[in-house]
């Protein structure tokens, strides 16, 4: 859809275009419909001072003039300063930030430092000194004012086309010799134009207060001629007597700047499709009972029963997740493990009630310890997190406040967590920092986030996340953004810790070496759904589910060198298109026409595994 | 040479760097302006001699007084000539009073800077706690928040404080409605004088800082260190305050170094709604009559305080932001 259509769509920006061209019309009739009206020195003495009424909608002034009258005809002035600024703001501000970012280099230099220069000038005392020398010259103060402000909308520009500038169309017609002023005007501009709509939207508004501010102080429109800031002024010279006078022309410029700013900012919301404002993080426990809640038998320590999250869609909820259910026993590394977009990510944030967005827990239980976590509240399940449970994230340089050293967020979790002194925690942040293996802790812990490695990074986060000394860690494919080399480090280093500490760690991965190398068991998920549960032997040496089968298969860990790597076809059918039936059938080199009309239930294949798989029979036998 | 500092110390102390950068354009910037100034207003027509002698005076009067004043000299030489004697601290007389421009100046300074520093406090306070809140809150409560700053971004400045007179001056005698007392005559009446200028003047700074603080809690709040931190069961005050506040903060001030540059311009407005002697109210009658030195001197000063706005600016950037401290 194109940017105006998207536009037209808001009914407030339709509103403001529609009240700004209302005002243009003005300005070009009134002048010429009410001739006297500019010229005016003294209306009605007899019928001075009037408040609104049938004669005088507005009322009249203090010299007896019509104020509605003298509104409509001073419309003109203001816009027409206006309309001088804007004019000269989009003549310096547009070629000279196309300039800078289409060709960078030493014009993108001295532009900005131009700008920066202008940034750095007191604007209204400028206009003034301009004014002083050009009395009463609008055309003047107001070049002057666009010239000031052009660098704004020149660094509006400049960001803009940056981007533009790298894509491929672009590219294409740079590359068939078409002359960069055409490629700027044809191609860059037809893209930008939104945003320099909007801005120039917003600086039309603060041409519109300066006009307005300047006519106030009696520096722009000589008098009898009407202007909106004038009449202001007029209303203020007599305001202990005649207060409303400064109620219509004060309205009328409050009305027209925020049309101008409303205006401006529909139009960058349809320029930018696709952005949404970011929803405040607020959890939705669930409240309805589970069915046939117990606490799950003991020895187990995190029980995830039938879980089921959602996030709001554009038609309704979208389901993301559907009747998970795993658990882990005390000490124990389980890893979920799967493609991407299979859920695996989204389970492990649901555990401890913290879903990206607006996503939320919509069905079963995720039993910790005796509690439901999932119906619990904010203020059970804050002391369980980093106490009971802590989280590694899969972003280690993300997953640490930039802002601070790192000796200092470990510090700040062994004080919440564990109630150490300042130089307790300090000691105690440096004693697991050496148990990450660094060389130098004491130096580490004074460094920021900035001047670490992602492995150096990750092993921070992991010591922080030992702080509150958790039974349980999650740690959310806490390798895959790091080097090969440096996740074999962090494998190691979270198998010592849990072997050390008895910890429990909930690994997920899509990596089956991190899982041979670590787990005792595995979940697969595929498409929301857990799909295969087993210890970690019987996985690799006899999947019960297709799926397993085929992720296996194209491992390059396990298979025999120089061997063609198999792929699995197709993708993973993303939330909201699941298919009724097995979820994986498309895929499926063994599916048969049962597969896909019914959901498959997952069942136990003997001992402790469990398949969600009709034919799984068949697939053992092959 | 000893003195010289250590180029290493100049690369390497973010500080001495953002103040040596800062020092460095201030010069060409004040000689840029000032001599602007000059320019400008020796093309004005009309000069001093003929608004202090007005119309009646014979031509030779005219060129005494010329002389007497300098005017007859060239532009450049009488900018070279202020040039001179400002580099002393002399920035001359202004022509009508015979004052020195530095005692001109330095009678209103205080005016506008209780004006300037008071509402630059509120702004900063009001606005940055109501943007906190709003972020926090969401919902309704947000778009409140961005209803009130649409408002408040346009109202005109003047026409708030002609409102706020007629409502808290005349309707509620509440505070006085023009003139300001020195805060060596009364600290009470100081502080009820400057009241309604300062709203006035806020009222803009509180929406725009609002708005931008609301952003940047949004923004800064969805981070993954934010969600690290709620994981690993940091409590929500320090998360809110500690964390998301402080990384917010970098990008608000550098908002509140071009607001304050735009807060400084509005004092000349406030100044006349409220009949308060500050330096907007000497600048727009000295430009009115030509009197070059003040309108220089009041020039100059302006763009020192812009320079140490944004010098303080850089300054706190560089104490939010680690990754510009260590390079």
């Amino acid at each position: 859809m194109s940017f105006f259509r998207r536009l037209l769509r808001r009914p407030v920006a339709v509103v403001c275009f529609a009240y700004l061209a209302a005002l243009v019309g003005i300005a070009v009739v009134a002048p010429i419909a009410m001739p006297s009206v500019e010229t005016q020195n003294a209306g009605d003495l007899f019928g001075a001072n009037l408040l609104p009424g049938w004669s005088h909608l507005l009322g009249t002034d203090t010299l007896g003039r019509d104020v509605l009258a003298r509104l409509l005809v001073g419309d003109r002035v203001t816009l027409v300063g206006v309309a001088e600024a804007l004019i000269t703001v989009l003549v310096l501000g547009v070629p000279l930030g196309l300039a800078a970012g289409y060709r960078g280099g030493w014009t993108d230099r001295v532009v900005t430092w131009l700008a920066d220069l202008t940034f750095s000038l007191p604007a209204v005392v400028i206009i003034i000194v301009v004014l002083s020398v050009f009395p009463g010259s609008m055309l003047a103060g107001m070049v002057t004012f666009g010239v000031i402000a052009a660098p704004d909308l020149m660094r509006v520009v400049r960001s803009a086309t940056l981007p533009v500038r790298e894509e491929l169309y672009i590219k294409a017609a740079e590359a068939s010799g078409l002359s960069g002023t055409y490629i700027l005007t044809r191609h860059v501009l037809s893209r930008i134009s939104g945003v320099v709509i909007a801005r120039a939207s917003l600086l039309a508004a603060a041409a519109l207060g300066l006009q307005t501010g300047l006519a106030f102080l009696n520096l722009l429109v000589a008098a009898p001629a009407p202007s909106w800031g004038g009449m202001v002024a007029d209303g203020t010279s007599v305001l202990l007597l005649h207060p409303w006078l400064i109620a219509s022309p004060g309205a009328a410029i409050a009305v027209t700047m925020l049309a101008l700013s409303i205006f401006g900012d529909a139009v960058r919301d349809a320029a930018v499709e696709g952005w949404s404002p970011a929803v405040t993080r607020r959890r939705q426990a669930l409240k309805s009972a589970a069915p046939g809640a117990a606490a799950p038998a003991e020895g187990r320590l995190l029980a995830v029963e039938h879980l089921g999250v959602s996030f709001p869609g554009g038609e309704g909820d979208l389901r993301v997740v559907e009747d998970v259910t795993f658990d882990v026993a005390a000490g124990e590394i389980v890893g979920i493990v799967g493609e991407s977009g299979c859920g695996k990510s989204v389970t492990a944030a649901a555990v401890i009630g913290l879903l990206p967005g607006a996503g939320r827990i919509d069905g079963g239980s995720v039993w910790f310890a005796g509690t439901d976590l999932a119906r619990a509240r904010d203020a059970e399940l804050g002391p369980i997190r980093g106490r009971k449970i802590a989280f590694v994230s899969q972003e280690p340089m993300a997953s640490l406040d930039p802002a601070y050293r790192v000796g200092a967020q470990i510090e700040e979790a062994l004080r919440c967590h564990r109630g150490l002194s300042r130089a307790g925690a300090r000691a105690r942040a440096i004693e697991l920092l050496r148990d990450m293996h660094f060389a130098d802790p004491a130096a580490v812990a004074r460094r920021y986030p900035h001047e670490l490695s992602g492995g150096m990074a990750q092993r921070v986060g992991i010591a922080r996340a030992l702080a509150g000394e958790p039974q349980l860690l999650i740690a959310d494919e806490p390798t895959t953004a790091l080097d090969v080399t440096v996740q074999a480090e962090i494998l190691e280093l979270l198998r010592e810790l849990q072997l050390t500490r008895r910890m429990a760690v909930l690994i997920v991965t899509h990596d089956w070496g991190v899982v041979a190398d670590l787990c005792d068991r595995v979940v697969v998920m595929y498409a929301g759904q857990v799909v295969e549960r087993a210890d970690v032997r019987p996985i690799f040496d006899s999947p019960l589910h297709p799926y397993t089968e085929a992720l296996l298969a194209s491992n390059p860990h396990l298979a025999p060198e120089a061997a063609t790597l198999p792929v699995i076809p197709g993708t993973v059918p993303p939330p909201g298109s699941w298919p009724a039936g097995c979820r994986f059938s498309a895929r499926c080199r063994y599916s048969v026409a049962a597969c896909t009309e019914l959901a498959v239930a997952i069942e136990a294949a003997g001992g402790a595994h469990e398949t969600r798989c009709l034919r799984h029979d068949q697939l053992a036998r092959a | 040479m000893a003195w010289v500092p250590d180029r290493t110390v100049l690369v390497r102390n973010p500080v001495l760097r953002v103040v040596t950068r800062r020092c460095a354009m201030a010069v060409p910037l004040l000689l840029v302006v000032s001599a602007l100034t000059f320019i400008l207003v020796s093309l004005t027509p009309g000069n001093a001699a003929e608004e202090i002698l007005g119309t009646s005076a014979t031509p030779a009067e005219y060129a005494a007084l010329d002389r007497a004043l300098g005017l007859n000299l060239p532009v450049y030489e009488q900018y070279w000539n202020w040039l001179r004697h400002a580099l002393t601290g002399d920035l001359g007389q202004s022509i009508f009073t015979s004052q020195p421009v530095t005692q001109e100046i330095g009678q209103r300074l205080p005016v506008t800077l209780s004006l300037f520093i008071g509402a630059l406090i509120v702004s900063a306070v009001v606005g940055v706690g109501l943007g906190v809140f709003s972020a926090l809150r969401g919902g309704a409560v947000g778009r409140a928040a961005d209803i009130l700053a649409l408002i408040g971004f346009s109202l005109p400045a003047f026409w708030v404080g002609a409102e706020l007179i007629v409502i808290f001056a005349v309707w509620r005698n509440w505070f006085p409605a023009t003139g300001y007392v020195s805060i060596s005559d009364s600290l009470a009446g100081w502080l009820h004088s400057l009241v309604l200028p300062v709203i006035t003047l806020s009222l803009y700074g509180i929406a725009s800082l609002a708005k931008q603080t609301r952003e940047a809690m949004l923004d800064v709040l969805s981070s993954e260190y934010i969600r690290m931190a709620w994981a690993n069961g940091i409590p929500r005050r320090s998360i809110v305050f500690r964390h998301a506040l402080r990384n917010a903060s970098m990008r608000v001030v550098t908002v509140f170094g071009l607001l304050a540059v735009g807060l400084l311009g509005g004092t000349v407005l406030v100044e006349d709604v409220f009949a308060l002697p500050g330096l907007g109210s000497l600048m727009v009658t000295s430009a009115t009559s030509h009197d070059i030195p003040v309108v220089a001197g009041i020039a100059v000063y302006f763009t020192l305080m812009v320079v140490a706005i944004n010098l303080a600016v850089d300054l706190a950037y560089v104490w939010l932001n680690p990754r510009v401290r260590i390079q």
